[in-house]
Order: structure tokens, then sequence, then C-alpha cells
């Protein structure tokens, strides 16, 4: 290892104090948060003496309650694509608000071009194309998908990076825009029925699949490419990454874009799932993608924060609901605890900088 | 034009909306100088440097750099045609760390063929700021702090460290020393003689004197946007230079120009 202390007029470095990293902390929380809805199966009267999440049946074969811990991991994967690129906007100081919307978009168009021509025999009932739009290879629906994806965030990133709009009133504007393209598309009308390839893409457990496959190369991407640390400059102090030579605007665009595609994904990934798409998917994902990222740490203010906070971020907001769920609270209590929650998250992270400063 | 010439500006102007913070700006240094530019707070200094550096678009005027008349497009074509600045912001990034911020839009890659995916050689970047640093004798207590962490003095250090790590046609240094104890003074202006030995031609805007006095060949004085007056050091001292940027004094080549 090279020598990276220079010891100068009293100020040495201690090498063993290494700086506590923020996921910690976040992991620390789920660990309490767990305990507490444990505590609370455990003594609470009306719970019977049930766990949480390990295994009270057949404590032979397994230590955990698999099947909650799947439902925790399914709700929060196709919303958890979204907070990946989201969080890449939030460290550029940015915020993109149109994902939700562009989920349901292109879980439409996406859709119509995945149908199949006859279901059990029949012609498709939902048939929105005639039938050269039927039977296609999946490849065909997922790049047309992605494409329209990356169109939109081309357009979100040239309004904020060339035009100066503000983040959030441009993806805002589209947000709209999106939900309108979405109720455009078939008039209203559902779009459903897709071809056995397309409906394998969210099957089961795979959008666990996905979400953790993508959570590992975008992790790796922010951590060890030349994308990722310009993206952290930006965040940290745009006017010296322009100085230093980086191509500011075009960087934002391309990171708008790649935040998009990961919405566009996430919207085919959702589609194929429920066999079906509608205008009105994908509400509240793109607030829920936000709270993810700020709950693991992503500063609003940009440069700091990392994909693993993200995906710890989704868990605590996973295990939340699926706590509350459990212990036969409200599903209005979950709002409410959830926004107290992503309150709280804000607080610390504030404090956390106060601190630093 | 003679290549003998690092940089000559020819009517650099520069108007912000009604403000003239540079106007009318003939500058010329040869092969080896190091010059001082000197004058008042807002006297259009920086303005100058944002100008050469491409950090802004002018308004008006000329630049040539080696006798090549040049219009850089951004900070990254001047940094690529050999010009490092420290700039008076210092333009660091500060949650990163100081090898990040040493190479920030120029880092160490391998695997280029992924365009913007390119990995990052984190190794050789590390052993690289060790070794500037060491050059430079600038001490930094941990290199993989981020600079938000730092001194202001640290800071500044960083970003003189980031000019000085690389060869460069031209240095520009924007107060380097306005944050820095004594000692680090010292070794900004060991840094400055070594560049000197070297032959590299520096720039440096400063308010300090002493060190302006010390450090270079010749001295070019600013007042409200307008170069003023042109000074060998043997030919002047502190007082004379005092009434240069005051405008008690106002150099006869440029008394056209006078308010
Ligand atoms: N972006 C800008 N927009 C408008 N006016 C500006 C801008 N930048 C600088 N100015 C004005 O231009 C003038 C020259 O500023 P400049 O920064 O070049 O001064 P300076 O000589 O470097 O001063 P100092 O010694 O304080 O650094 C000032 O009056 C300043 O207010
Ligand atoms: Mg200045």
């Amino acid at each position: 290892m090279a020598d990276t202390s220079h010891g100068t007029g009293g100020l040495t470095f201690d090498k063993s104090k290494r700086s506590w990293p923020n996921e910690l902390n976040i992991l620390l929380a789920l660990i309490i948060i767990i305990v507490i809805f444990e505590a609370i199966g455990q003594f609470a009267p009306y719970m019977r003496d049930q766990s949480f999440l390990f295994d009270t049946k057949d404590r032979f074969d397994s230590i955990f309650n698999e099947a909650r811990l799947q439902i925790i991991v399914l709700q929060v994967a196709i919303i958890g694509i979204i907070a990946l690129g989201v969080t890449q906007v939030i460290i550029t100081a940015g915020i993109d608000l149109s994902s939700g919307p562009l989920v349901a978009a292109t879980a439409m168009i996406a859709m119509s071009f995945a149908q199949t021509e006859l279901v059990n025999g029949q012609p498709n009932p939902k048939a929105l194309f005639g039938t050269w739009a039927m039977d296609l290879p999946v490849i065909v629906p997922v790049v047309i998908g992605l494409t329209f994806g990356a169109m939109i965030g081309a357009i979100n990133g040239t309004f904020v990076a060339y035009l100066r709009i503000p983040p959030f009133i441009a993806t805002l504007g589209m947000f709209l825009i999106c939900r309108g393209i979405a109720l455009w598309w078939s008039g209203g009308n559902p779009v459903s029925f897709p071809t056995d390839s397309y409906a394998f893409l969210g099957s089961g457990m795979m959008p666990v699949v996905w979400f953790v496959a993508l959570a590992i190369v975008f992790q790796l991407i922010m951590s060890f490419t030349v994308y990722g640390k310009h993206t952290y400059a930006i965040g940290s102090n745009e006017e010296a990454a322009r100085m230093s030579g980086i191509n500011v605007r075009r960087h934002k665009v391309m990171v708008y874009m790649i935040a998009s595609i990961l919405a566009a994904f996430a919207g085919i990934v959702l589609s194929s799932k429920a066999s079906t798409a509608q205008a009105g998917m994908g509400e509240f994902y793109e607030l829920f993608a936000i709270a993810m990222a700020v709950i693991g740490g992503i500063s609003l203010t940009g440069g700091r924060g990392s994909i693993i906070g993200t995906v710890l971020g989704a868990m605590v907001l996973g295990v939340i609901r699926s706590g509350f769920t459990y212990i036969k609270l409200d599903g209005s209590y979950q709002l409410m605890a959830m926004g107290a929650i992503i309150i709280a998250a804000v607080i610390l992270d504030q404090y956390r900088q106060r601190n630093r400063a | 034009m003679s290549e003998d010439i690092v940089l000559k500006t020819e009517d650099l102007t520069k108007h912000y909306g009604g403000v003239h913070a540079l106007e009318g700006a003939d500058f010329e240094m040869r092969k080896g100088e190091h010059v001082a530019i000197m004058g008042d707070n807002g006297a259009g200094k920086s303005t100058f440097v944002r100008q050469i550096t491409g950090v802004e678009q002018r308004t008006r005027g000329k630049v040539w750099l080696y006798g090549d008349e040049v219009q850089f497009d951004g900070p990254l074509d001047a940094r690529e045609a050999g010009i490092e600045t420290v700039f008076q912001t210092l333009a660091l990034a500060d949650d990163l760390d100081v090898p990040d911020n040493l190479f920030l839009g120029r880092e160490k890659t391998y695997a280029d063929w992924l365009g913007p995916f390119r990995l990052l050689d984190y190794k050789a970047m590390r052993q690289a700021t060790i070794d500037g640093l060491n050059r430079t004798a600038v001490k930094i207590p941990n290199i993989r702090n981020t600079i938000r962490n730092m001194s202001g003095g640290q800071r500044q250090c960083v970003a003189i460290a980031r000019t000085a790590t690389f060869h460069s046609k031209l240095t520009i240094m924007d107060e380097p020393t306005a944050a820095l104890g004594v000692q680090e003074t010292a070794q900004v202006e060991n840094i400055i003689r070594t560049l000197k030995d070297e032959g590299e031609p520096l720039i440096l805007i400063s308010h300090n004197m002493r060190q302006v006095l010390d450090l270079v060949d010749r001295i070019v004085v600013f007042r409200r946007g307008r170069i003023v007056a042109n000074l060998k050091k043997e030919e002047t001292d502190g007082q004379d230079i005092v009434a240069y940027i005051t405008g008690a004094k106002t150099g006869e080549e440029y008394m056209e120009h006078a308010l």
C-alpha cells in the first residue's frame, strides 16, 4: 500500500480511524425497524406469538419466513429500478418527477408490440394494432420501450442542461405529458395478453433479479468509471466541474437519459408482471423512488450518496410497508408513517451536513 | 508572429451587460517570463484570466498562444492547449478526494473503448498525486479525505498542486497565496521558483507586493478594467506600483484611455 499520509505540523492522520460509511447507518436503521416489528409481534396481545421475518411453523428446514421476504423484495423491486436512476439524477443535484407516468406510457407502448394474436384460440380481445404487430420477438417491444424512455430522458436533460429550466419544473411538465401519452395511446383502454416471452420478463421473482443485477451494475459504474466520477463532481460543484473541463451539459443529458431508460424498463417489467398495461399504472412511483433515495442517504443538494444506499432505502420502505400490514395497521397509517420517515431522513441528512462542514 | 511570444492579447474586452469588466487589454509575454498582474479589487484581473482560459467567451479581441491565434470553446480546450490555471474560486469538487480533484476532467483510465463508462485507474492517480505532492512539497494530511473536510489553505494547496503536477506551456495563478499561512506561502513561492528554473512561463495575480517583487520579472497593473502600466521589476518599486494601482499615475502609453 502506498503512503497516503502526509503528516504536517501537528496534523497527523490516524489510519485506523476510517470514517463510518453512511450506508451502515441505514443498515442499522433497517435492523432496528425489523427488531421493533419483531417485538410488537412477540408481545402485542392481539398478535399471538407470530414472528415478522423468522420462521415459526417449520423451524427445521429454514430460519426465515421466505414468503414474507419474497413479498417485501417483490414490492420494492420495480420502484427500486426507477430509484437507481433517480439516485443518479439527485447526485447531480437534480430531480426527476416524470418517472411514474413514464412507467405507464412505456408499459402501454411496449405492450402494444408484445401482444399475442390468439388468446385461447380466439383473436386477442384487446388487440390494439393489426396482426402485423402480433407475436413479435420479445426484443421488439423492449427496444421500442427503452428507446421511448431514452427520448423522454433526452428531452428532460435538454431542458435542464441547455435551456436551464429548473429540474423540478422540467420534469413536472414531463410528468403530465407522459400521463397524457399513456391515456392517448389506446384511448384509455388497457392493452393486454402478451406473448409468453414478454410475460416472462416480469414473472415470479424476475423483477427482483433485474433490480439486484441493475443495482450491482450501477454501483460499479458510479464507483469505478469516469461517468460516475463526473456525476459526483457535477453535484459537488458544477462550476468547478465545468472549469475542470467536464462537458457538464452533455453529461447531465446522459444522466437524465439513463434515469428515464431505467424507468422505462421498470414499465416493461411491470406490464409483463401484470400481463396488462393501463394508463393509470405507476401512480406515485416517482415519489416512492425519490423517497427510497432520500431514505438511502442521497443528499438532495447533490454530490453525496450511493446506489447501495438507495437499495437499503428501498428495503427500509419495503420492510415498513410489510411490517405495517403484519401488525395489522391500516393503509392510511402506512402512508402517514412513511411520510414521517421521509421527512426524518431529510432532517438527518441536514444534520449530518451541518456537522461535517 | 514570433514563436517566442507565449501569450499575446489584442483589444481583449469583456462586458457583462453594462459592466465593462475588461476593456481593450493589450498584453504580451515572452518565453520563460514570469509576469505579475496587480490591481485593486474589481480591477478586472480575474476577468482577464477567464477570457484567456475559455471559461467565458470574450466580447471582442484576439488571443495568440505561441504564435497561433486561439479561440477556446471551454476550459478543456485551454487546458489541452497547455494552459494550467489556479482559479481564484479554486474550482474544486467538495465531495471528492485529492486525487479525484487533481485528475478531474483528465482521469487516468483503462478500457477506454467503454467510452464514458471507461474505468478509473485509481492506483495510478493516487501514485501520481503522491509524487506530485512530494515534488511540490505541498503537505496534505490525508489525500483520501474529501476536500470538504479541509482547511482553506489545504484546499488552496490542492488547487496549486493540480497545476504544478502537470507540465504546461503557460501557468496562471489567480491569488494563489490569498488564504495561506507563512509556511504554506513560502512553499507556493518555491513552486513558482521551480517553474522559473524550468523555464515555464507564469502569470501571477497577487495583492502581495513583497511576493511580486521577489518572484516576477515584470508587473502589469490593471485599473477599472484597463491596463494602466507595464513595469520592469528593475525600473520600479513598491511605491511606484501603488501609485499606478490607485490611479495617482498612469503609464504614458496608456494615457489616451485614462479616465
Ligand atoms: N459574471 C459577472 N457578471 C457581472 N459582473 C461581473 C461578473 N464577473 C465579474 N464582474 C465584474 O467585473 C469586474 C471585474 O471583476 P474581476 O473578478 O475581474 O476583479 P478582480 O480584479 O479579479 O478583483 P479581485 O482582486 O477582487 O479578485 C467587477 O466589477 C465585477 O463586479
Ligand atoms: Mg479576482
